[in-house]
């Protein structure tokens, strides 16, 4: 079969029919589940931590699901199918990450806080003003993340289910909005971890097959792979790194920086961090992340398989041309194997990975909206659960439609460079205080919050003046040119600037003491576990 | 329950000043940190040197080793290698000499609660 021949006659190899039913079947399949898993939705706990109530390898695999987001599948495989070496770089950096969360973040979290990343920060702080300033980095964080989930969906709708028109495709962007909202609002974290579950299992199924398939294709002989794929592509530069990132210095230094965000920025997504609250100790917490890198290692050497079996087998012209560039080659690659059922099943996947993804960063926003600046700064910690509840769901509502509406305004536009943004202003605002109020006893209220602005400000104004947003022919403005700072990537600069944002600020308040007894709390239980909330029972 | 502010899940009666300068506790926090730090600090350093043998060094990595397969993508896999070796290590060692200690520490806090 060959699918230009395909192409030609439509935007979409295979049969859209086919993706939608078994998108829909999936929907289906995850609504029972939701529905079932919410019967026992009643404290905050449960809404927002799924009741601690999942085993680790449970966890781990919805970790895995929330993380491997549809940029990761489908555009890994399509930049190894088109740049080669540098897409396997770049997939590196987002598995040697978890050490960061294993080894720091994940159990302490886990001991200190209840349902966000501003219990932590907050906790032997002045409780006010730092959860203000982790609420704000938690949103933009979400927010940007969101939105090129939602813009990426547009991409994907044109591709998948060969639907052309902007109309079309903002209808369909609404729906996929839609039944995001009625999974968070009916099944809070219980339900979206089910779809989360589900999602991973699929998708590593999925892309597992698809890896044996090519390398029985090849002999089992990783050399033969490469080999084809150098016959196709016509030249050897795939095997080695350079084509994408080597071009100058400046992208060398870009990639760096890259990196940086992507290696430290991890540990420090509030959607991340939250799912360890949804295990009843920091020992599952542990188990979560073991189990979470098992399968995301596993993963990614599968997209390298794919990657390669994309370019031996359709060629990076054929994936550059299909709607959909890059992203396609995942897509074409299931075409060229299985025929229009295995794409059915490989865009089913592709969407659902958009729903469970958009459905974990809603639910991190509200809980942080509901918990941290409406229960703990508006009630000053005295409010109802209910009422705590009752706001955050409303939340999901809102952010729900701010997601739709966004997606609808940002499809086309060329904003791939959020999610780089997102782990940027995650390695930067988060990071440093995370490790800070954790293990330094000295740190104080002012140098967290120094540090997190200086993060989240550094981070956005690089981003701004640089040529991601104008002065470049893919910029997100091309026409303007405001573009004084050449990196892509702020991360080489803003985070070192976090860091040494709170290190100064704590040192030049350090007559500011804050309360030693909270200091004593916090480090026993962080490292023992004294005190922190198991499971509910029902 | 579900609406305390996080601190007040926490037994009031815990004396955790008293733990945090407890033999058992400092033993605890050396034994945590002594793996921690270093671990992270290598796993880190050897991702720098791979990220800039990619960006600097590409005709290193491009070195041919059996077939096809060449230095970087051996590095490459061996980043994935290492991360899982890590996991293993750190959760052998979490188990043998950090959960033993941390369990005491907890029990013993327990009992005093009662008294």
């Amino acid at each position: 079969m060959n699918p230009t021949a395909v192409l030609e006659t439509s935007t979409s190899p295979g049969e859209p029919l086919i993706n939608i039913a078994i998108f829909g079947a999936f929907v289906l399949v995850t609504m029972v589940i939701v529905f079932r898993a919410s019967r026992n939705n009643k404290t905050a706990a449960d809404y927002y931590a799924a009741g601690r109530s999942f085993s680790g390898p449970q966890n781990g695999t919805a970790i895995a699901g929330d993380y491997l987001s549809a940029a990761s599948f489908l555009g890994i495989c399509g930049a190894i199918a088109i740049n080669g070496y540098d897409g396997f770089l770049y997939s590196i950096g987002f598995l040697v990450a978890w050490l960061v969360a294993l080894l720091l973040v994940a159990e302490l979290l886990r001991n200190t806080g209840r349902f966000t990343m501003a219990d932590v920060l907050s906790f032997r702080l002045k409780q006010k003003p730092v959860r203000i300033a982790a609420a704000t980095t938690t949103l933009v964080v979400c927010f940007f993340y969101l939105l090129a989930q939602m813009a990426g969906a547009g991409g994907l709708v044109s591709l998948l289910l060969g639907i052309p028109d902007k109309v079309g495709q903002g209808v369909v962007i609404a729906v996929v909005g839609a039944l995001m909202i009625v999974y968070v609002l009916v099944g809070g974290m219980k339900g979206t971890t089910w779809v989360q579950i589900i999602k991973a299992f699929l998708l590593i199924l999925g892309a597992g097959v698809m890896t044996i398939w090519v390398l029985a294709i090849n002999g089992f002989n990783l050399s033969t792979l490469l080999e084809n794929a150098v016959a196709v592509a016509g030249s050897d530069d795939i095997l080695a790194p350079g084509k994408q990132y080597g071009l100058s210095d400046i992208t060398r230094l870009d990639f760096l920086s890259l990196g940086l965000a992507l290696v430290l920025g991890t540990a420090a997504l509030p959607h991340v961090l939250m799912r360890f609250y949804t295990v009843p100790t920091a020992k599952e917490a542990r188990r979560s992340v073991v189990w979470a890198i098992w399968l995301i290692g596993i993963f990614y050497v599968f997209t390298l398989v794919l990657g390669y079996g994309a370019a031996a087998l359709i060629g990076a012209e054929t994936i550059k041309a299909a709607p959909g560039g890059a992203n396609s080659a995942a897509p074409l690659l299931a075409f060229e194997l299985g025929g229009p059922l295995l794409l059915g099943l490989i865009s089913a996947i592709a969407f659902a990975t958009i729903l469970a993804v958009v459905a974990g960063l809603t639910i991190t926003a509200a809980a942080s909206f509901a918990h941290d600046i409406y229960a703990n700064v508006f009630k000053r910690g005295k409010s109802e659960a209910t009422d705590e509840v009752k706001v955050a769901r409303r939340t999901v509502v809102i952010i729900g439609i701010v997601a739709i509406l966004g997606g609808i305004a940002a499809n086309g536009q060329n904003v791939a460079f959020l999610v780089a943004l997102a782990f940027a202003v995650a390695a930067s605002a988060n990071l440093p205080t995370i490790v800070y109020s954790l293990f330094w006893k000295r740190f104080n209220t002012a140098g967290a919050l120094w540090s997190m602005y200086t993060g989240l400000g550094s981070a956005i104004l690089l981003i701004v003046f640089s040529p991601v947003v104008s002065g470049a022919a893919t910029s997100m403005i091309p026409g303007a040119d405001f573009a004084f700072w050449p990196l892509s990537n702020p991360g080489i600069v803003s985070i070192p600037l976090a860091f040494l944002a709170g290190w100064i600020a704590t040192l030049v308040t350090a007559s500011k003491k804050e309360d030693p007894a909270k200091q004593s709390e916090m480090e026993v239980r962080s490292l023992t576990g004294i005190g922190a909330e198991g499971a509910t029972q029902h | 329950m579900g609406d305390e502010a996080p601190t007040s899940v926490a037994r009031k009666d815990a004396d955790f000043a008293g733990i945090q300068s407890s033999p058992d506790f400092v033993e605890l926090k050396k034994r945590h940190r002594a793996f921690v730090f270093p671990v992270l600090g290598l796993a880190l350093v050897w991702y720098l040197a791979y990220v800039l043998l990619a960006g600097y060094a590409p005709d290193f990595m491009a070195i041919p080793v059996f077939g096809l397969v060449n230095v970087g993508l051996l590095i490459g896999l061996g980043q994935v290698a290492t991360t899982f070796i890590v996991t293993m290590l750190y959760v052998w060692y979490a188990n043998k000499k950090l959960d033993p200690i941390a369990e005491r520490i907890r029990d013993e806090a327990a009992e005093e609660g009662v008294r």
